[in-house]
């Protein structure tokens, strides 16, 4: 079975961002990129099924700069067959619906048996483009998955949705769009085999002409971004554990009135 | 009708609209309305359609049907596009919950507009709808706009203010009777979680989260202790839950759930960058650690430098006795 894992490079967590000259994006010098972790769950996930069947491909695709292909070789040092980098400046700006059209252009003509991404991406936040893939393609799909098992002759999924207070086993016929959550396993560290081997494996170039994609105006677009407000400085309650308890409980109920 | 807010409708699966509707049906009234509530579900009871009238909404859309639960998007899409063709809404919210997060991007795709999703804001600007949004684990807001109409968005519970409920405001009940296509998916069964006894955790008003500063998992029964007398959920950081002292569905932070309580109270959690993000819009923060350096307590509003396991139990009999007048 051939498998597709999209993935999306975005800055390492612990990475100060700053707003841009145009306050509309972030400054990118000096930061840490790294895949988004949901995405290694997909790609893990990808893995252990290709191992598990004893055949099949893994492709890694991804949309974004020439720094995005740092994020393919490490989704190839993990295991990854082949990748494919949708790189082109018409598609800088594009929102989660054009992301989802793009990806789901390499879907047709890549024609795999499932797709798997993250549940979102810690950049932006949006979680949005598993699903929206997903109905452009006219697939089922599931989200914030926690575990999943493949038929035998690889004709449908039966998967656990995380819902509000315990998990929904689907079956779906493949292919499918599925989208992990953490816990649904451990990804595996890159092997120092596994990083040399990436280096020629195969990253295929593609503009958005070939995919039959014409760039759109974004239907959200960013006005501004704006720091934090600064929250009220706070305030240390000191003395006997006895006496701060005895304060902190009078100033959550009177003064707050947070309880 | 046209040019309506619309607010899609979580329920608790058995028939009653859940209380975060209070807040999204209160935001759409103060955004200028007129306010609509679309339900689609196996059942609906007469005393949620009334709820939802005596929370804003002036009509009810009402997709009640055996095949819409439990949900699943390429059921949900069709009929309420259909909808949407027929009624031009102005904007289309709903609060982010597990379907509603999938359903509504989904839903834009079909339509072919934007969503905001996780929107902690929501004004207009003119005659434009602006949505402000957490970005980069919290560290940044973004503020988006549409290209066009419907605006949709969806919307961070606990963090928008509910609408009062005023008993004898009550909504038009429209039943539709549009086609639900059959599914691909196939239902197999629902598997409960263990309950706690204790409220969920992206729903509670009162949030009780251990960290590292636990010692293990056999610790957390204080927690539970605590929660129980005050109401509040237990939930956990991320080096509790990677040390297998938590599942993961306790998890707070931006790897886990995103939380916006009334009142989080942090015990032996340092604060780091990923958990902040997942608790950053909490309105009052609580922070108990050992070490007077730990970055909670910069973002916190009452700090207690000590031992977590003496502020607990003292913390647990202090709310006792409060509560007990």
């Amino acid at each position: 079975m051939k498998i597709l894992v999209t993935i999306k490079q975005v800055p390492d967590t612990a990475t100060q961002v700053k707003i841009g000259g145009d306050g509309k994006q972030i400054d990118t010098a000096g930061i840490t990129w790294i895949v988004s972790p949901y995405d290694e769950f997909a790609v893990e996930e990808a893995l252990r099924i290709k191992e598990k069947r004893g055949q099949g491909e893994v492709v890694a695709v991804s949309l974004g700069p020439d720094r995005v292909k740092e994020a393919l070789r490490s989704a190839l040092a993990m295991g990854c067959d082949r990748a494919i980098h949708v790189n082109d400046p018409a598609l800088a700006g594009a929102d989660t619906l054009t992301t989802a059209r793009v990806l789901a252009a390499v879907v047709k003509q890549e024609a795999p048996g499932l797709v798997l991404c993250g549940r979102q991406a810690i950049d932006d936040d949006m979680g949005a483009v598993g699903a929206q893939m997903a109905e452009v393609l006219g697939w089922p799909c599931a989200s914030w998955i926690m575990e999943e098992t493949i038929d035998g002759d690889g004709k449908t999924v039966k998967v656990g949705r995380q819902v509000e207070g315990g998990l929904e086993i689907f079956e779906l016929p493949l292919p499918a769009v599925l989208s992990a959550q953490k816990g649904i396993n451990e990804p595996r560290y890159p092997t120092l085999k596994g990083i040399m081997g990436a280096k020629k494996k195969e990253i295929k170039d593609l503009k958005a002409s070939d995919l039959g994609v014409t760039a759109v105006t974004p239907e959200l677009s960013i006005s501004a971004l704006e720091a934090l407000p600064a929250r009220p400085p706070g305030r240390i309650i000191p003395g006997e554990v006895k006496d701060s308890v005895k304060e902190l409980v009078r100033a959550l109920r009177e003064d707050a009135k947070a309880i | 009708m046209a040019g309506a807010f619309w607010c899609l409708v979580e329920d608790d699966r058995k028939g009653q609209p859940k209380k975060v509707m209070a807040e999204v049906l209160g935001e759409a009234t103060r955004l200028g309305g007129p306010v609509e509530a679309v339900w689609l579900t196996d059942k609906a009871s007469d005393d949620g359609l009334k709820q939802l009238g005596a929370w804003g909404a002036k009509k009810v859309w009402l997709l009640e049907n055996a095949g819409l639960a439990p949900y699943r998007g390429e059921v949900w899409v069709p009929p309420v596009a259909e909808l949407v063709a027929k009624e031009n809404p102005k904007a289309i919210l709903a609060p982010v919950t597990s379907r509603q997060r999938e359903f509504m991007a989904r839903l834009a795709a079909k339509l072919g507009v934007g969503l905001s999703a996780d929107s902690v804001a929501l004004a207009m600007n003119g005659d434009a709808l602006v949505a402000t949004r957490p970005i980069y684990a919290g560290k940044l807001l973004s503020k988006v706009t549409w290209a066009k109409q419907p605006w949709m968005a969806t919307l961070r519970p606990n963090v928008f203010k509910p609408a009062d409920s005023q008993a004898g405001a009550s909504a038009g009940v429209e039943r539709l009777s549009l086609t639900i296509p059959g599914a691909q998916m196939k239902f197999v069964e629902r598997r409960e979680e263990a309950s706690t006894g204790l409220p969920e955790l992206t729903e509670a008003e009162i949030v009780l989260s251990g960290g590292r500063g636990m010692k293990g998992p056999e610790n957390y029964v204080i927690l539970e202790e605590l929660g129980g007398i005050i109401g509040a959920a237990v939930g956990a950081s991320r080096a509790a839950v990677d040390a297998g002292w938590r599942p993961h569905r306790f998890q707070i932070g931006q790897t886990g759930r995103t939380i916006s309580p009334k009142l989080y109270m942090g015990f032996g959690v340092s604060g780091a960058i990923q958990h902040l993000a997942g608790m950053r819009t909490s309105k009052i923060i609580v922070a108990v650690n050992k070490d007077p350096e730990a970055p909670i307590f910069k973002i916190a509003d009452y700090g207690i430098v000590g031992d977590l396991f003496e502020v607990v139990p003292e913390l647990t009999n202090e709310f006792k006795k409060l509560l007990e007048k």
